[in-house]
């Protein structure tokens, strides 16, 4: 009994370090996968003479002063904070009420009408819309403006939105909530002291997403904007073309990483602080 | 202030919202008003579209007249269509289902066994690839490529015009690298809501790792995988981003679908044509999500 003990445990410790080799090498395997088309943007922007290899770099600051030759590039950052600032206040303002009513009231139809939603958000911030949302910002007079590009940029955030935080919302239990009803606490007060202080770690997750993703999109402002005053990173990273029409790589490498960093430096933040977690899923 | 004092005597039975009707609705209205006006009116105008023979250019301009299915029709027959078409469903089978679901599985499924120093920097990696904007990694990815000096060729040794030479492996390679990260955080989010004494008494019973995996875990993360094809299918059909990389060439061997509508309407301004395909991208959409949400009741 005790040597077939033994034997059983001895296979387990065979098992697991064949399997560590095997756990070792995938994760290396990925490491490398993921790491290496990115090492170029953090080693690039250093270099005095750059070019689309990875080499050791010459650590200079030139690249960077060689950007402000470009009088718009340090605008389209301030352009791209506005979009992107003014998207994440406006899905908050708009999807965290409606994310609330969603989790807390049942209604008939309640599920379909949240994929219905996904299903035009995906459609509609893709390629597919944008002759018709051209001519609808056109006809709303808001073409070429900030909250032009605003506004459309939020129409299209708002369904995942809501439906990551309803998500989020329907992990929160009831009953704090009840309990403040008991005492006779008004609705406005359950929401201000009870509801909107335990989700706020939510519309934080969701305010960084939404900003993230205003920050990174190029088919909006690309499509909406004309004056290049207004343009943001996302368009104006293809604007270091010299006269013969190839990238000025010096100058992409550094912008590069000046637009990369601010959403990273903010997601990282905000995961540390909250992390970017998901709840439940499809409950059908 | 009136539907709140209503709201408060309604809502006094337990179990209901603290809302009242009043102010669900006043929660739900701005929304509403969002999604009509900038969801649904643009997806109503592009299907308007699809039944017009609107062009930018020529007489048509001026006056566009509502032709019926004419461009549905010339769609069913343009071969660069069918291709695209086939093509986009080849890109969200290897892309998004093959490589980022099952890749972002295993990751998460090996990232909870190793010690969290490790498992917090490979997520980091994995992260930072998928939250560098769109304009950043098409440089990144057009570096990595290169032909004389790119990575992937000095590493390898080799001398290939990738983005030529194999433009649908690049991009779906390029897709499977940019999107992972949120399959894998969203199974993390699953296997750390599996109660722990559920894997140890398999493991105690002797269940392989393939046991474990079959009837303990993909059981429990059974809502997450369908929330997650659901989303990343949708993401994926109607992605834009390998245009940057590729602008759909050479050939039309990386033309999806998205590429394919704005060069037709964006590029060449055949409005009424692109807004047909966007309208039977719409379509597909809607298959695609009742195929997924179907599978996932069923497997209940």
């Amino acid at each position: 009994m005790a040597i077939l003990k033994r034997q059983k445990t001895k296979m387990i410790q065979e098992k697991t370090a064949v399997e560590k080799g095997f756990t070792g090498l995938f994760l290396a395997l990925c490491v490398a996968f993921f790491a290496l088309p990115l090492v170029w943007l953090f080693i690039a922007p250093w270099d005095g003479q750059p070019n689309y290899s990875i080499k050791w770099p010459s650590w200079t600051l030139t690249n960077f002063a060689e950007i402000s030759k470009n009088p718009y590039a340090y605008k389209s950052l301030v352009n791209s904070a506005i979009f992107s600032a003014g998207s994440g206040i406006a899905v908050i303002l708009v999807g965290a009420p409606a994310s609330y009513v969603l989790s807390r009231v049942k209604f008939k139809g309640r599920d379909s009408f949240l994929y219905t939603l996904l299903l035009f958000s995906s459609i509609v911030t893709g390629s597919a819309a944008m002759v018709p949302l051209y001519l609808l910002a056109l006809r709303l007079n808001i073409l070429d403006t900030y909250q032009g590009v605003i506004l459309i940029l939020t129409g299209g955030l708002i369904p995942t939105a809501i439906f990551i935080l309803k998500d989020f919302t329907d992990s929160l239990p009831r009953s704090y909530e009840e309990s403040a009803q008991i005492f006779g606490a008004s609705s406005f007060r359950i929401l201000k002291d009870i509801v909107a202080p335990i989700i706020r770690p939510g519309l934080a997750v969701i305010f960084v997403w939404s900003f993230v993703q205003a920050w990174g999109n190029f088919l909006v402002p690309f499509i909406l904007i004309r004056d290049i005053n207004k343009q943001p990173g996302a368009v104006m990273m293809y604007s270091f073309y010299s006269d013969g029409g190839q990238p000025v790589i010096r100058q992409v490498a550094a912008f590069s990483l000046l637009y990369a960093i601010p959403v990273m430096g903010m997601y990282f933040y905000v995961n540390k602080k909250y992390g970017f977690r998901f709840y439940g899923g499809i409950k059908g | 202030m009136t539907s709140q004092v209503k709201s408060g005597s309604r809502a006094a039975k337990p179990g209901n919202s603290v809302l009242g009707r009043l102010s669900a609705i006043s929660f739900m209205t701005p929304a509403s008003i969002f999604i009509g006006v900038f969801l649904f009116i643009p997806a109503v105008w592009t299907l308007y579209l699809g039944f017009t023979n609107y062009k930018l250019t020529g007489i048509t301009a001026a006056h566009p007249k509502i032709v019926g299915f004419a461009n549905f029709q010339k769609a069913l027959h343009d071969p660069q269509f069918i291709s695209s078409f086939k093509l986009t469903l080849l890109y969200v089978l290897f892309s998004a289902i093959l490589g980022q679901a099952i890749l972002g599985f295993l990751l998460a499924w090996v990232l909870s066994t190793v010690k969290p120093r490790i498992r917090s920097m490979v997520e980091l990696i994995v992260i930072c690839a998928w939250i560098v904007p769109g304009s950043i990694v098409t440089f990144l990815w057009v570096a990595f490529l290169n032909y004389d000096n790119g990575t992937l060729n000095r590493l390898t040794g080799q001398h290939i015009f990738w983005l030529l030479h194999d433009p649908f492996l690049s991009i779906v390679v390029f897709n499977t690298w940019r999107g992972t990260a949120f399959s894998m955080l969203l199974f993390s989010a699953a296997i750390t809501s599996i109660p722990k004494s559920h894997l140890e008494v398999a493991r105690v019973a002797g269940a392989t790792k393939m046991q474990q995996l079959r009837q303990i875990v993909l059981p429990s993360a059974r809502s997450f995988i369908f929330t997650n094809l659901l989303l990343i299918t949708l993401w994926t059909f109607n992605d834009f981003g390998p245009f940057l990389l590729t602008g759909g060439g050479p050939g039309g061997k990386t033309e999806l679908l998205p590429i394919f509508v704005y060069n037709k309407a964006l590029k060449y301004l055949d409005f009424s044509y692109g807004s047909a395909i966007a309208a039977i991208m719409l379509l597909m959409n809607l298959v695609l999500a009742l195929i997924v949400i179907r599978a996932g009741r069923k497997n209940k």
